[in-house]
Order: C-alpha cells, then sequence, then structure tokens
C-alpha cells in the first residue's frame, strides 16, 4: 500500500516535470526539470527492482548528458520567446494529437487488458536476488555480441562529435607528420669545410 | 503493491506529453532533442515494467542499449546543433533549406 502511494507520488512529478520541460520558457530550466525526470524515473524504476538501470539512468543521463545538454544551451545565445510566438497556433492540433496518443494507449491497457494477458502481480523474487549480477550474467553470455557493438556505437560517436566540432584555426601552425617523417639529413644540414684559421 | 497498468499508463502520459512537446518546440532543436529524450525515457519504461512482471531480464537488457544509443544520439546530435549554430547564428529549423534545391 505505502509503494503504491509512494509511487503515485512520483509519478506525479514526473508528469508535472516533463509538462514543464515542455513548457518552460528558458532552455535552461527545461534541461533542469529534464533532469528532475531522470531522477523521479530512477526512483520509479528502483521501486520496480531495476536497480542497475536506475543507477545507471542517473549516472549517464543526469551526470552526463544533461551537463552536455546544459552546457550547450548556455553556449548558445537563443532567444526562445520568438519561436513560441510563432507557433502559438498549434495548440489545438497539439492536444488533438497528444489525446490521440493517450487514448490509444490507454485503449490498449485499460479497456482491453492487454489482449487479457494475466500479468496482475509481479513474480517473487527469489532470495539474495542480485538484479546487477542477474544483468551481468545475461549481457555477457547470451547478449556478448550486442554489447560489444554497443561499444562500437559509443566509439563512432565520440569520434563523430569530436570531427564535427573540431575547429582549425586561421593562422596556426600545425605540424604536418608525413613531411616531418619524410625529411632526411642531407636536406636540412649542409658540411662545410674549411680550413682552420689561426688567430692573430 | 504497483500494477503494470500503472506503470504502463505513466508511460503513455509521458510519451504523449513527449510528442506534445515536437510539436510546442517545432522550431527550437535544442528542446526537440530533449523531447526525444523524453519519448526514451516513457519506452524504457514499458521494458522495465514488462522486463519485471513477465520475469525475464531481456527487457533490461534493452534498455541498456537504448541508453547506450540514446547516449551517442545526443552527443552527435549536440556536435551537429553547435557546428549548425556555428556556420548560422540560429537554430530554427525553418532556416535549415540550403539543401532544398
Amino acid at each position: 500500500m505505502f509503494s503504491t502511494v509512494l509511487f503515485f507520488i512520483f509519478a506525479a512529478v514526473l508528469v508535472c516535470a516533463a509538462l514543464g520541460v515542455i513548457l518552460a520558457r528558458n532552455p535552461v530550466h527545461c534541461a533542469l526539470l529534464l533532469v528532475l525526470c531522470f531522477f523521479n524515473s530512477a526512483i520509479i524504476w528502483l521501486m520496480l527492482d531495476a536497480e542497475f538501470l536506475g543507477i545507471v539512468l542517473v549516472l549517464v543521463y543526469v551526470g552526463a548528458v544533461m551537463v552536455l545538454f546544459l552546457f550547450v544551451v548556455m553556449m548558445l545565445d537563443i532567444d526562445t520567446e520568438k519561436f513560441r510566438k510563432e507557433l502559438a497556433g498549434y495548440w489545438p492540433l497539439t492536444l488533438a494529437v497528444a489525446g490521440f496518443v493517450v487514448f490509444a494507449i490507454m485503449n490498449v491497457i485499460v479497456v482491453r487488458h492487454l489482449g487479457g494477458a494475466d500479468l496482475k502481480s509481479a513474480p517473487g523474487l527469489p532470495d539474495h536476488y542480485s538484479n546487477t549480477r542477474v544483468l551481468g550474467t545475461a549481457l555477457f553470455t547470451r547478449y556478448a555480441y550486442p554489447a560489444q557493438l554497443a561499444a562500437i556505437i559509443l566509439l563512432v560517436a565520440s569520434v563523430a562529435a569530436i570531427i564535427l566540432t573540431l575547429r582549425r584555426r586561421k593562422g596556426g601552425k600545425p605540424q604536418d607528420v608525413a613531411q616531418q617523417v619524410a625529411v632526411r639529413a642531407k636536406d636540412r644540414v649542409r658540411i662545410v669545410k674549411m680550413a682552420s684559421e689561426k688567430a692573430p | 503493491m504497483i500494477t503494470l497498468t500503472d506503470v504502463l499508463a505513466l508511460s503513455g502520459i509521458l510519451f504523449a506529453i513527449a510528442v506534445a512537446g515536437v510539436f510546442l518546440n517545432r522550431k527550437n532543436i535544442i528542446v526537440l532533442l530533449m523531447c526525444i529524450e523524453l519519448m526514451l525515457l516513457a519506452v524504457n519504461f514499458n521494458f522495465v515494467a514488462f522486463s519485471r512482471f513477465l520475469g525475464d531480464i531481456s527487457g533490461q537488457i534493452f534498455v541498456f542499449f537504448i541508453l547506450t544509443v540514446a547516449a551517442a544520439e545526443a552527443a552527435i546530435g549536440l556536435a551537429i546543433l553547435v557546428v549548425l549554430f556555428r556556420e548560422r547564428r540560429s537554430i530554427d529549423v525553418e532556416d535549415l533549406d540550403s539543401l532544398q534545391g
């Protein structure tokens, strides 16, 4: 009972924060409210016994992705007020589409009860259940190749992000490595033979 | 006890809010990217809930991969955004029409 009340409190905060993300005028507020969303989601995932993913969500999203968002928001100087005014006429369409999405999903899960699937209560977990151990076992046995694929995706993403934002300054003095390696001593040093001179 | 219906309803509402956000912030790419993150979060809710209620860990593995791809997507998306702002001094989607011919 207590966990149900907690779930609804966190769900309410989550929905309010999500509404704030899409309605806030200042992009910094959007980013901070999105951080609140991720924290609440992590708590709800913890209540669903997905401890590892809850912590990963906080570490990766709040710790890395949202900080990246905040950095970019602060680097760019954007006038959001102008955007909002131009899009004010889209409210009816927005409400219609969002209402349709909610209606379609609620129709499946509340009216049709997921096609009659019997998923009322979660199966009990064994004693000494470790979510991290179970997840790690599955990840490094059945899903070993997808895990390596994910690693390659991360590598490609980091290389792509660096290459995209790399800026070569004009008038800089970069090294041409090929030219440096190709240099021979005789190109640079000239040995001159001359007679020694006597001191006057 | 939390029921599956509660979590799925929450996830549906979250997804609908994110869709509404895409419509309302159609011109501001950075808020669009945040709305996409919200959508992915809603989808992850479904995976976590079904993984718990079906007693199958594969759903959580999928969430793991979705988080990976979402992080990569955010990094590349923001990099493109920074380059775009450097070139155009604007992140309005309407200004990005140079491929239109």
